[in-house]
């Protein structure tokens, strides 16, 4: 575990990876307690304001406080992209494996629910789903974790494939060892490294649909604040001031960014050749 | 005859995961909470309009029968009537379709006329200033969602430098003023592809780049821009071309925000309006519509592989 982390700090692009997942984290963890005001709390008099001492990133368009409103926000967005990633790595990898151990049928069924899954572009599945069902967070998690299980399905299903007649799995078998035991304790480490990197490259993809879907105002339900929702209310407001957007574009920025250098800097320390140029 | 059997095996997982998505767009409908017909009608409809609306829905006729004729007019292309204005949503859908695929395509057109020569410079030129550069921007724009893309161009070229028309589309306008409002959301849209097949092309042409018949070439003393333009280029365009076909859905769906925030007519504003007044076939329509161009692309990229190279043809005869 240490050593991965070297490898990735050794790389410039991981380190500035590093550092913005970090910075993100402590936005979303720590942020929410230490921030001035409370997120929701309106304040027309001092509305639109410029970042200032008494509020560091500026008020919005009822005069919220925007730095208590992004870490909210952060809050929110790693709630999503962790409990969704969560899901999907666990389902998927369950499905890949059963996958490459079932007859020919049960496994060409699997695939083709994947195939069908993967049909719907993400966003445009999740629109469907809670422009028809409501909004909430738990329908905006359960539908991304759904859209990305065959992700993790076809590595899991694999690298199943690559190691279920290895040696050492064989000598388990031999022993007399349970299935379970073996799919637990043998198998399910030696594919997780892999799989481990989609998941660290699937999170800037999982805030990026939870902000949009939250910038159609289908996703978080308003009052709370998410970085879609801060964006859309300040493009909403755009002539009136700048910080708004500049605030809510620039968090996104520097988190998907950071995500992604550090997912990739991660697949590198990990194992290099699971790169796809690129 | 293998190729023949391949074509055949593709075509019906497709025709597979087309009934699919009519299916799971047809269940979702089964579990709107409350009646749907209610829904649609809203809170003060009476009891008497509801279950008038539901029969001539066809909603209260058993699921099985409601799945078989929803699926039966999705293939004769009837795809309902707007609840609100009672107009086909297929010739609403027909309407705005060209706009969106005029912005795909156009996004599509910037991302090949800058990421190509980018991708080639960078390839022929490794390591040098401008390959560093395109590469930290192209992870950058890869990375950044485009609606942030969208809104900050929208921000900084509309609204501060004042160089482009704001919003909307120019239905009667010249070609030029219909340009310009086409260019920010285009661009909004390319942007993170630029990079992405700069750095596509740049890899496999690396790779090109070193194979034996290149050498030749240059013991021949062929000029290298002929060698990289003339005979490089067309066989290590494949990866781009795959993943440029297999990108139009993450395009699609990104139109839908460019759209909106560009304020464009399209297939993105109809669902978006239709999500805000509980629109819900206009909804349904357009997530099939959506998936079907999707699925479709990925088929006819997925055939042009074998005849784009035909190394893999014949890989596949073996």
């Amino acid at each position: 575990m240490r050593a991965v982390f070297g490898r990735v700090w050794r790389q410039p692009v991981g380190r500035l990876g590093l550092l913005l997942v970090v910075a993100v984290l402590l936005l979303g963890v720590i942020g929410p307690p230490l921030a001035p005001y409370d997120p929701n709390k309106l304040n027309i008099l001092a509305r639109f304001g410029a970042p200032s001492t008494a509020h560091w990133l500026g008020t919005d368009h009822l005069g919220r406080d925007l730095f208590s409103r992004t870490a909210d926000g952060g809050r929110v967005a790693l709630l999503v992209a962790l409990s969704t990633i969560a899901i999907a790595l666990a389902v998927g990898t369950l499905l890949g494996i059963a996958a490459a151990y079932a007859s020919p049928w049960g496994e060409r069924a699997i695939l083709v629910v994947f195939d069908i899954v993967s049909a719907f572009p993400t966003l445009v599945f999740a629109l469907a789903v809670v422009a028809l069902l409501g909004p909430g967070l738990d329908k905006v998690i359960l539908i991304v974790a759904i859209t990305l299980i065959p992700h993790f399905g076809r590595v899991a299903r694999a690298q199943t494939l690559s190691l279920r007649n290895s040696p050492f799995l064989e000598a388990e078998r031999v022993l007399g060892a349970q299935p379970w035991r073996i799919t637990a304790h043998h198998l399910v480490p030696n594919i997780l490294g892999p799989l481990v990197v989609l998941a660290s490259m699937d999170i800037p993809v999982v805030i990026t649909i939870e902000a949009g879907l939250s910038f159609l105002g289908v996703g978080v339900p308003p009052p709370r604040a998410s970085w879609g929702t801060l964006l859309h209310d300040g493009y909403t407001t755009l002539s009136q001031s700048p910080w708004p957007v500049i605030v809510a574009a620039g968090m996104l920025t520097l988190a998907t960014l950071g995500f992604t250098l550090f997912g990739e800097a991660l697949r590198d320390a990990i194992d290099p050749k699971l790169r796809v140029e690129p | 005859m293998r190729l023949l059997r391949r074509i055949g095996s593709r075509l019906a997982t497709t025709a597979l995961v087309l009934v699919g998505a009519v299916a799971l767009v047809f269940a979702l409908t089964l579990v709107i909470p409350g009646n749907p017909a209610q829904a649609l009608l809203g809170p003060r409809a009476t009891p008497e309009a509801v279950q008038a609306f539901s029969h001539a829905m066809g909603l209260d006729r058993p699921v099985a029968e409601r799945f078989a004729l929803f699926l039966w007019n999705v293939l004769r292309g009837d795809l309902g009537n707007d609840v609100v204005s009672g107009r086909p949503i297929v010739t609403m859908v027909a309407e705005v379709l060209p706009y969106t695929v005029s912005l795909t395509l156009s996004a599509i057109g910037l991302a090949i006329l800058f990421g190509v020569p980018l991708g080639c410079y960078a390839a022929t030129h490794p390591g040098s200033l401008i390959d560093r550069v395109a590469a930290a921007v192209s992870i950058g724009f890869i990375a950044i969602p485009n609606f942030v893309v969208a809104i900050l161009l929208l921000m900084i070229f509309s609204v501060w430098l004042d160089w482009f028309p704001v919003l909307g589309v120019s239905r009667s306008g010249t070609l030029g003023d219909q340009l310009a409002r086409l260019a920010l959301p285009a661009l909004s849209l390319a942007l993170g592809w630029i990079g992405y097949i700069a750095r596509l092309l740049r890899a496999s042409l690396l790779d090109v780049l070193g194979e034996a018949h290149i050498r030749t070439l240059r013991a021949y003393g062929v000029a290298e821009r002929v060698i990289v333009y003339k005979y490089a280029l067309k066989p290590a365009a494949i990866p781009t071309v795959a993943v440029l076909g297999l990108g139009v859905g993450r395009l699609l769906g990104g139109a839908i925000f460019a759209e909106i925030v560009f304020a464009r007519p399209g297939i993105g504003t109809l669902v978006y309006d239709a999500i805000a007044s509980r629109n819900y076939p206009v909804v349904q329509a357009c997530v099939l519509v959506v998936v079907g161009l999707f699925t479709l692309t990925n088929l006819l990229v997925d055939l042009s592989y074998a005849w784009l190279d035909p190394r893999i043809a014949k890989a596949e005869e073996r």
